[in-house]
């Protein structure tokens, strides 16, 4: 069954679906925990530490941008855990989740970004290519 | 002390290797670049960017950062290399790595949580700003064929990496242009017209400068200057890795380290440098995360002038303004827009008026000196804005009491009062205030004494336990005997 899943989020409404989606499959099981897994861009690690007051500011302004799965988890009783990860988005999530033991990885089809996703988002695609665990992906 | 020798120079080879070469392959043009902004030879930057980025993988507190010559530095050298010469710059140099090798030892890394978020925003504002301007006259009404030069540089640094992300999109433009403008011989101004490129490594001497408090009395505002905002650069760009990186860094250690490596530099022939944004972004990207890919970095730049000084000179200009105006585009800091809608107004103001001070001065010292002042100017007008609220309950008239009560605050304070009420129950609340010091409780005394004159009855009420405790300690107004002078 699946007791371990990896949700990947950006905070885009997409995730957010994702994360209903990880929810229900979680409350099916027993004993099911979701890892939640945020990317943080280098790209986007200058011009946040230059606009942040501080290390704990930056941790949770990045807390709070993905505050309503948080919040959604919170009430559906459900274990699960935040983890933040810097890099590139696609790189970054294959390789934490096949340096684990994950039996499902639930991911939007389409983050944030408008320009570079057209039709599946090219971070889902990265993801359902290369990991090694199967993957549901929310539209 | 040898396992975190092991984990800080051996622990990631092969990517720190391959990490430092992408950054040399882009670090060669910007040195260059940076030279030529300063005025001096090409060899200044390049000698600079591979004593400092040696020296520092060796004694930087931030493993994985890339330093070297830098655009910030580069710009305050301007009127000394114009009015005195490259050794006095040597000078200067080693005078600034004295200053922050001082800077480190007293701990000064602290000091920068002092700089508010506006100045330093408006700082890589205004650094990418002047960097653009400097590329003005080098393409600027010079001729058609260096416009179509700049436009086809920019055209590969931006669409190529699209395609290729393994060969740095600069080394392949200064590649394919600059054999491009040798083939088809087009008359462009190169890299050897502005300097000449010595293939050899740098020789230790000592500036051929009078020894004496004369040449100090030049030499140290430019060292001043240089040493803080290679410092403020470079503290910036750590917490910036360290963030990409998710490890911690000591400051106090890379100030030392920037000390000595430009101490250093400056016996060698190298102008004062420091940590670089880009190029560590660049780095830690392309996997670099320890000492290694630093000392590799400095290691191969040096070694491909040697190998390949003769082709760096006919590097045609345009290249460099291309590679530079991306440098500029990629510095400047564009959700600015959006922190200056949604910021404090006092806060936008800092940071526009960082921007103009440094752009109008050539100086980034001075603009960040004069935000640093509009910034606490600003904080002392804010936290000394004291509100005073009045509600009517039952018998009694209650006064609330909202921010802080110190020696600023303390006029607008008993002004907020009316005196005409007499016989009335009249209760101060300092709940949500703080009494911070002498003045304060005078004001307090002045206040109760006033009321209690027309007959009133005054009670406080709310001090938490340090303004009790002061307020215990230094009121009168308990004192039967007091009355107002």
């Amino acid at each position: 069954m699946y007791n371990n899943i990896l949700l990947a989020v950006d905070g885009s409404k997409n995730s957010f679906r994702a994360a209903e989606e990880a929810i229900k499959i979680a409350s099916l099981v027993k004993d099911c925990t979701i890892e939640v897994v945020a990317v943080v861009k280098f790209s986007d690690s200058k011009s946040e530490v230059l606009h942040a007051k501080g290390k704990e500011e930056l941790e949770l302004s990045r807390r709070l941008k993905i505050s309503p799965i948080e919040e959604m988890l919170k009430s559906s009783n459900i274990s699960y855990e935040i983890k933040m990860l810097h890099g590139d988005p696609g790189v970054t999530i294959v390789d934490y989740v096949n340096k684990g033991k994950y039996d499902l990885v639930i991911i939007g089809s389409r983050g944030h970004n408008l320009l570079q996703e057209m039709v599946l988002g090219s971070v889902s695609h990265k993801v359902i290519k290369r990991v090694n665990c199967p993957v549901l992906i929310v539209k | 002390m040898v396992e975190k020798l092991k984990t800080e120079w051996f622990s990631n080879i092969k990517a720190d290797i391959l990490a430092g070469i992408v950054v040399a392959l882009a670090l060669i043009p910007e040195a260059i670049a940076f030279s030529i902004i300063a005025g001096v030879d090409p060899m200044v930057g390049l000698y600079a960017s591979f004593c400092i980025a040696v020296i520092i993988s060796f004694v930087g507190g931030r493993p994985g950062m890339i330093s070297a010559a830098t655009g910030s530095m580069a710009l305050l050298m301007v009127p000394l290399i114009r009015e005195y010469g490259l050794d006095y710059l040597l000078v200067a140099t080693i005078l600034t790595g004295i200053i922050q090798l001082i800077f480190g030892v007293f701990k000064i890394a602290k000091l920068m949580k002092f700089i508010p978020r506006a100045v330093m925003i408006g700082f890589v504002n205004a650094l990418a700003i002047l960097i653009f301007m400097a590329q003005v006259p080098h393409f600027i009404g010079i001729s058609t064929m260096t416009y179509i030069f700049v436009v086809i540089t920019l055209s590969i640094l931006y669409v190529l990496p699209k395609f290729i992300k393994s060969i740095p999109a600069p080394l392949i433009a200064i590649i394919l242009l600059t054999a491009i403008s040798i083939f088809m011989n087009i008359n462009l101004r190169t890299v050897g017209d502005l300097g000449a490129i010595t293939r050899s490594l740098p020789t230790f001497f000592i500036p051929n400068v009078p020894f004496s408090f004369e040449t100090i009395k030049i030499v140290f505002p430019y060292s001043i200057a240089l040493a803080i905002v290679g410092l403020l650069e470079t503290l910036l760009t750590s917490s910036i890795v360290d963030d990409m990186t998710q490890t911690e860094s000591n400051k106090n250690k890379e100030a030392k380290g920037q000390g000595i490596a430009n101490i250093i530099t400056g016996f060698f022939g190298g102008m004062a440098g420091c940590a670089m944004i880009g190029q560590s972004v660049i780095n830690v990207k392309s996997g670099g995360r320890g000492r290694l890919s630093t000392f590799v970095a400095g290691i191969f730049l040096m070694f491909l002038i040697i190998a390949m000084g003769n082709l760096v000179v006919q590097i045609p200009m345009p290249v460099l303004v291309g590679i530079m105006i991306m440098v500029s585009v990629g510095t400047f800091d564009w959700s600015s827009f959006s922190y200056l809608k949604n910021a404090p107004k006092s806060d936008a103001i800092v940071m526009l008026a960082t921007v103009i001070i440094v752009v109008v001065t050539s100086d980034l010292s001075k603009g960040v000196i004069a935000g640093v002042l509009l910034s606490a100017l600003f904080f002392v007008a804010k936290i000394s804005k004291i509100e005073v609220t009045k509600i009517v309950k039952s018998d009694n008239i209650i006064f609330n009491i909202n921010g802080p009560l110190f020696f600023a605050s303390v006029e607008g304070f008993l002004e907020s009062f009316d005196f005409d009420m007499k016989n009335t129950n009249i209760v101060i609340d300092f709940s949500n205030t703080q009494i911070w010091d002498g003045s304060a409780v005078g004001a307090i005394d002045k206040l109760v004494i006033k009321f209690r004159v027309n007959n009133n009855v005054v009670t406080i009420q709310g001090l938490n336990s340090s303004s009790k405790k002061l307020v215990d300690k230094l009121a009168m107004y308990d004192n039967e005997n007091t009355q107002l002078s």
